[in-house]
């Protein structure tokens, strides 16, 4: 070994190695003198504050770790909501942009430029603070279809009451696997024997089947509850029964829809154009029909260029989540890294297991996302 | 005369067709047009379903009428090749004609029409449009945040003075053009550093800033008469020497006399805001953030494990958490690492931390340019005997950075859109003035305005900063 080699290297951790002793030494003092011990054991201590919105039952009584499970089952919720709605939004405008329509390319070109262009955290506070706070009080909403109810303090929707709600989500689950059964079956079949099986419209007539036969036999029942209007007080209002979701998350959602929409459809729009024209007409050559075209020779090639940029969109989109901060939404950051920092003064711990659980998302999806790009990646001979 | 077939026009009986059409397609915009600017109905004796479709109705049978294939007539081709293509399309194209005649009259009213923006106080706003008399009124407090008023010249002259200097690179002759590259690199940062944080800033420090000023003139007048050989050591050993004499040899009395009288007045940090703060952290934070990331993307790829280890490690975790935890960690945890008596400014915390989350995302575009090259480059480079530095300053970077202009320009764009974050540890850029304006007991309700103001301003500045990066996309394009 030369010595060019190792000394470069020596630096860098002796570098590295000083900063962070000259960190941990000056933690250490600084805690000895504000009389904190580090350590985690905070986390089963009672939490005594209370969060406005959650899916799991809390209150003060509960833990530390309780409040950082509610806080991280929000994150999730918003996520799962923007990444639907992003989704949906994403490929309808991506596809707008491909149009040979001028008018429809270019009214999806100016939403595309306009969200686009405006920071995350000033479309939330519109939506937040301008848009939803135009909303009427509840004792004066028109409702929606009957049933739906939009007002200043949130969108109030139907619930459905269940019996017997683990025999359906059974039956789900149940039409889920032999559709994945079914699948493979048809592509070996393919394979094999040059036979298509018509996969699509089984799968949706078991989607379809198996949870009706769970209401006629599995003893299933669903039925609808409607918010109701109920007096508070002189002039206050609200409903009762019902879901409701706050107007935190309505507005944290819609930004993050539309904000990461725009990317999305950049994502479809450059993965359909990616693909050469000369597959489209070799396809169209041997005879296959438009259809054919594009879902056997398109789409597969198209959704190789689609998919890795847009599970990078997710994941911006779970990162960005963390902005519910701004506008009271209790999500990971807020309940935990905010309040709960507030009452116990942990900094080191609190902002470490914040972070680590944000970087234990992004490096699963991320080491996910190169198994699969090695998978689809196309192998030359 | 052929027979009318109005289910299939053809080219025979084009103008009966294209008559009929025409009219059909006038007669239902303008009943969307009455309908939107003036409130007349003219079809309400119809059923409501009828009278509410009926529109959409009559311009798409119009539409049908005049899709005719190689009429012959340029304009008519015209139309349906773009909008008229077939029956989903036509539906299309009169669905967004409508939503945008039907919108436009409120939009008018609310920005311009029923929009107040003389007086000075919310008494005027009495109309049902936007009140702009607020934006007027709040001007300053956005753009300058809480700086003093009588002072916010400086502000000005920087931002003058610093444009000015970065356009030099346009009118540099060829003489010069050589040493624009080190220009732009290295003295015009600290020009702008010297400005931003003497100037702005003022107090005691200013001196520091004037003996900088005096010292880079001195040395670049005598930095004339150096044998060019020598220039690039004169230039990083002369003015820092000459500064150090200034301060504390020649005029150490002086300054401790000037001191006391504070020329200009002292602003803290804290008191700096508006789109002005915008710009201040997004410069520095772009600043910095290129080289750490080229030196990150450098490393991870390096033959030295422990280097290359250290840059994934250093990649991959600025990536994998948000930014408002970063700011969250440079508030909080970051005064638990540094000794009781050491204190960093806020704005400096708030920069460093930006500036090493960006610096992640450069170097990960920085790496997609390193790898599309291809190796015979770097073999090519190898065996005219460079070294590693050599080969990378004078064959790969050149290569690899013209590649990645659009990815470092969105990574660019999407700094400038962060930076409203810093809310978060108590610094308000124009986003949180808005949000302080808007709570204020005189001026509540005007959320809207102050929302859409900021967003037409950061809509110039990130479309103007995203068209400029394709033109310089498309200038440095080279065939391959």
């Amino acid at each position: 070994m030369n010595i060019k080699k190792i000394l470069p290297q020596l630096l860098t951790l002796l570098v590295v190695i000083l900063v962070f002793g000259f960190f941990s030494y000056n933690a250490q003092i600084n805690m000895e003198n504000r009389g904190i011990t580090f350590g985690y054991g905070f986390l089963s201590q009672e939490s005594s504050f209370d969060v406005q919105f959650s899916l799991i039952e809390y209150d003060g009584s509960h833990s530390y770790f309780r409040a950082y499970l509610v806080g991280l089952l929000n994150t999730i919720l918003v996520s799962v909501i923007g990444i639907i709605f992003a989704t949906i939004i994403g490929v309808v405008v991506g596809i707008a942009r491909l149009s040979n329509n001028y008018l429809i390319e270019r009214t999806a070109a100016i939403y595309v430029e306009f969200f686009r262009n405006i920071p995350l955290l000033l479309q939330i506070f519109f939506w937040y603070f301008a848009a939803l706070r135009a909303l009427p009080l509840p004792q004066d909403t028109e409702p929606m279809f009957g049933v739906f109810f939009l007002t200043i303090k949130g969108f109030f929707v139907p619930a459905f009451v269940w019996n017997n709600l683990d025999i359906f989500i059974y039956s789900i689950i149940a039409a889920i696997i032999s559709i994945i059964f079914i699948r493979i079956y048809a592509k070996r079949k393919q394979e094999n024997e040059g036979i298509q099986t018509p996969v699509l419209s089984i799968s949706i007539g078991l989607l379809l089947i198996l949870p009706v036969l769970s209401f006629l036999f599995g003893g299933v029942d669903a039925s609808i509850e409607v918010p109701v209007i109920k007096q508070l007080s002189q002039s206050g209002f609200t409903y009762e029964g019902g879901i409701k979701l706050p107007p935190e998350l309505i507005s944290l959602a819609l930004a993050l829809s539309l904000y990461t929409a725009t990317f999305i459809a950049e994502c479809v729009r450059a993965g359909v154009q990616g693909v050469s024209k000369g597959q489209k007409e070799a396809a169209a050559s041997i005879g296959l029909t438009p259809n054919q075209v594009l879902k056997l020779v398109v789409m597969p090639q198209a959704l190789r260029i689609i998919i890795p940029p847009t599970t990078n969109q997710y994941l911006n989109l779970t990162k960005n989540s963390s902005l519910a901060a701004a506008i009271a939404y209790p999500d990971l950051v807020l309940v935990f890294a905010g309040t709960a920092l507030m009452q116990t003064g942990r900094a080191i711990e609190i902002v470490s297991i914040t972070m680590l659980t944000y970087l234990s998302l992004s490096i699963s999806i991320s080491v996910f996302m190169n198994w699969y790009n090695k998978k689809i990646a196309i192998k030359e001979k | 005369m052929n027979k009318l077939n109005f289910l299939q026009p053809d080219k025979n009986n084009i103008y009966t067709y294209l008559y009929t059409g025409v009219i059909l397609v006038a007669i239902s915009i303008f009943i969307v047009f009455l309908n939107s600017f003036f409130n007349k109905d003219i079809v309400s004796f119809l059923p409501g379903p009828i009278s509410f479709f009926l529109p959409l109705i009559l311009g798409f049978i119009g539409l049908h009428l005049i899709r005719i294939d190689y009429s012959g007539l340029r304009f008519l081709d015209s139309i349906n090749k773009n909008i008229n293509t077939n029956n989903f399309n036509a539906f299309l194209s009169l669905l967004i004609v409508f939503v945008v005649i039907k919108s436009l009259p409120p939009l008018l009213s609310w920005f311009i029409l029923d929009a107040n923006i003389a007086g000075d106080s919310k008494d005027v706003c009495t109309g049902s449009g936007a009140c702009w008399t607020y934006i007027k009124i709040w001007f300053n407090r956005f753009m300058y945040g809480m700086y003093p008023n009588a002072e916010q010249w400086r502000i000005n002259l920087s931002f003058i003075a610093l444009a000015f200097l970065g356009t030099i690179g346009f009118f540099a002759t060829e003489k010069f053009k050589k040493y624009l590259t080190l220009y732009y690199v290295v003295v015009y940062p600290v020009i702008a550093f010297f400005f931003i944080f003497f100037f702005i800033s003022g107090g005691p420090i200013f001196f520091d800033f004037s003996y900088g000023i005096i010292a880079a003139v001195i040395s670049i007048i005598i930095g004339f008469f150096i044998p060019s050989k020598f220039k690039m050591y004169y230039f990083i050993i002369v003015p820092i020497t000459l500064y150090i004499l200034l301060k504390y040899v020649f005029f150490y009395e002086e300054l401790i006399e000037l001191g006391k009288l504070e020329a200009l007045e002292w602003v803290e940090t804290g008191a700096w805001g508006g789109l002005s703060l915008t710009f201040i952290v997004s410069f520095f934070c772009l600043i910095f953030c290129f080289p750490i990331g080229l030196f990150l993307s450098l490393g991870r790829r390096s033959d030295f494990p422990i280097i290359k280890y250290f840059s994934i490690g250093m990649i991959e975790f600025w990536r994998g958490v948000p930014l408002i935890t970063v700011l969250f960690m440079s508030s909080v945890m970051f005064p638990m690492f540094l000794p009781e008596d050491m204190f960093i400014d806020k704005l400096v915390r708030v920069i460093i931390a930006i500036s090493l989350f960006e610096a992640a995302y450069v170097a990960e575009v920085i790496r997609g340019g390193l790898q599309a090259l291809p190796r015979g480059q770097y073999d090519a480079a190898k065996s005219l005997g460079m070294g590693y530095w050599k080969m990378h300053i004078l064959v790969i970077l050149p290569q690899a950075l013209k590649l990645v202009i659009p990815g470092i320009a969105n990574t660019f764009l999407a700094l400038v859109k962060d930076t409203p974050l810093i809310f978060v540890v108590g610094l308000l850029e124009i986003v949180g003035m808005l949000n302080l304006a808007k709570t204020n007991p005189e001026w509540l309700g005007f959320a809207m305005e102050g929302y859409v103001f900021a967003s037409v301003l950061f809509f110039i500045i990130c479309y103007a900063m995203s068209k400029y990066s394709y033109n310089l996309e498309q200038k440095y394009k080279t065939e391959r």
